[in-house]
């Protein structure tokens, strides 16, 4: 089976500090990691491969030239091959754009199976990227994956609802967004390592992948961002100060009923 | 040219984002001038919601049924409303930012090349050129993004639930009803939906709830949440959690609150062991009353916070639930 693994590099949110005064992200102040969602989807296709041993597992990403970092990551965790499009002129990709440059990526390559990425990364939350390269590519998608079963050429996959899930049926080609909850990401793996140093990660721009300026980049983007700002906070209230836990909490109701809730 | 709305039903049941987002596109299309609000309601059998849409707003209800669109499928959906886009032309398409919404808005945006904010917290018409200004959070909540669409069409969005606000409701208004023929074909859609299973459990949380009783890594395991679930039913509320919480498994996935989960602006909601991540923040920030309560005085959540207690949730609880003599 060819799977294919689409993967992006992100800055940690937990970590991110903002410069207050520029109303942006002070890039160095988070340590770039790959997305967590993105490490679910790899994971499943080691899993897969381990299953059909004949399994491929290509990993592809659009990125900055540091994202090789974590490619090398996933070579080391099992990953057979890992491909990184960079190109200046990508930069301010909405995710309209970044899927085409995924799907030309794809359509470069020789045919796969089975699609695999994370649900949305932490750095947009947009969860978009997925179905539109599945739209691109012309294949079925199912999002929010938790459980999957590989039969052949049909994949049987869990996806959560809100208030439960429903089972989905598909045949391959496909493509499946994953939840943190599919699985849990295996470390690397010595031999892992060992192969980081004799596979290569492709470096692919635009030429590469026969796109031009009318399908990549911020000025083909249909969405613009025209501003960002720090959000707002309500403001401090009050702390409650009492000696018992029975005083505070009669403070606070006290307070309550003054606001007439 | 109008506002249009995803009018998601599940079940043959209107998820109350479809109510909302009628609400505010109904607002948006007053705001622009002289333009509709319509409801786009996809299903298999599903003309006994249209009376429900027009009460909550709409101007025109756009039906598109076939026995094909009984469950959602992706591949059946996106075809027939991406087709209807491309007949009517709507300036303004809003979906919910639901598990469907969001498997459905991106597919369609994907097929008529237009652009898809995602999740979108706020929106305005610009006074100008009476294009939609959208905003959405990034970053993990980190920073907020202000969103344009200046020349594709429609402008799309999703939009949390819970955050606009529903019209109130009116059984007297009623709207046009246009029906738009679904040309389908069962080889449209390449998905199978073997089974739809609703837990119980879950279907418990709701976001339009009053008090919310909500826990964090604070509470430290199922017991804990067990001691909120006793303060929601005392006060009339429901338990909703942090991802820290829910990760842990402390909890249902379906009751986190906060960045990728629900938005909530409840008229009490209990912050109970809760360090005020901003991920969590941006998500019950409209609350009416912020109650925190944290045995870390130094914890973020005291800082939006309405009422802050320093102390153990295992004492501060059941002295609330002791206590506690407020009409729901």
């Amino acid at each position: 089976m060819k799977i294919i693994v689409c993967a992006k590099q992100v800055p940690d949110t937990t970590e991110v500090k903002i410069d207050k005064v520029k109303n942006t992200l002070i890039r160095d102040s988070a340590p770039s990691i790959m997305n967590y969602e993105d490490e679910n989807a790899l994971e499943e296709a080691l899993r897969i491969k381990e299953q059909f041993p004949d399994s491929y597992i290509t990993v592809i990403s659009m990125g900055p030239p540091q994202a090789k970092d974590m490619l090398e990551e996933c070579i080391a965790q099992g990953a057979d091959e890992a491909i990184l499009i960079s190109d200046r002129e990508l930069v301010g990709s909405d995710t309209w754009a970044t899927s085409n440059v995924l799907a030309a990526g794809i359509r470069k390559l020789s045919g796969f199976d089975l699609i695999l990425t994370g649900r949305q990364a932490i750095d947009g939350d947009t969860a978009q990227v997925g179905p539109q390269l599945a739209e691109k590519l012309g294949i079925p998608q199912v999002t929010y994956v938790k459980e999957v079963t590989v039969n052949d050429n049909e994949i049987i996959a869990k996806r959560t609802l809100e208030n439960g899930y429903e089972t989905l049926k598909l045949k391959t080609p496909c493509l499946l967004t994953v939840t943190r909850e599919l699985n849990q990401p295996r470390y690397m793996t010595i031999k892992g390592i060992y192969n980081v140093k004799n596979q290569e990660i492709k470096v692919w721009n635009i030429k590469d992948i026969n796109v031009d300026l009318t399908e990549v980049g911020l000025d083909a983007s249909p969405t613009k961002v025209v501003e960002s700002f720090v959000p707002t906070s309500k403001g401090k209230g009050t702390v409650i100060e009492a000696d018992s836990a029975k005083e505070k909490v009669a403070i606070l109701l006290e307070k309550l009923k003054e606001k007439h809730i | 040219m109008d506002v249009w709305v995803y009018a998601e039903q599940r079940n043959g049941e209107l998820m109350s984002v479809a109510a909302e987002l009628l609400g505010e596109g109904y607002r948006l299309s007053r705001e622009i001038g002289d333009r509709k609000v319509c409801a786009v309601l996809v299903g298999g059998n599903v003309s006994h919601l249209i009376d429900e849409l027009y009460a909550y707003g709409a101007d025109k209800v756009y039906i598109l049924e076939d026995p094909l669109l009984e469950k959602y499928t992706t591949d059946g959906y996106t075809k027939v409303i991406a087709n209807a886009i491309s007949e009517y032309k709507p300036e303004i398409f809003l979906f919910g930012a639901t598990h469907i919404g969001r498997d459905l808005a991106p597919r369609i945006a994907a097929r008529i090349d237009t652009g898809l904010t995602a999740d979108s917290t706020s929106l305005a018409i610009d006074e100008q050129d009476k294009t939609l200004i959208q905003i959405k959070p990034a970053f993990g909540g980190n920073l907020m993004a202000k969103i344009i669409c200046p020349v594709k069409r429609p402008q799309m969005t999703t939009v949390r639930p819970g955050v606009m606000k529903k019209k109130e409701r009116d059984d007297q208004h009623k709207g046009e009803l246009i029906k738009v023929p679904c040309n389908l074909d069962s080889s449209d859609i390449n998905v199978e939906v073997v089974e739809v299973v609703i837990t119980a459990k879950e279907q418990a949380f709701s976001a339009d709830a009053d008090i919310i009783c909500a826990g964090g890594r604070g509470i430290g395991g199922t017991e804990g949440f067990e001691m909120l679930e006793q303060l929601a039913q005392k006060v009339g509320g429901v338990v909703g959690a942090t991802r820290a919480a829910t990760d842990a498994g402390w909890i249902d996935a379906a009751c986190l609150i906060g960045q990728t989960g629900t938005t909530i602006k409840p008229k009490i909601y209990f912050a109970c062991g809760i360090s005020g991540a901003i991920q969590h923040v941006v998500g019950i920030e409209k609350s009416d009353i912020i109650i925190a309560i944290n045995n870390d005085p130094d914890a973020l959540i005291f800082s939006v916070a309405d009422y802050g207690i320093v102390g153990d949730y295992k004492e501060i609880i059941p002295e609330i639930i002791a206590q506690w003599n407020l009409e729901g």
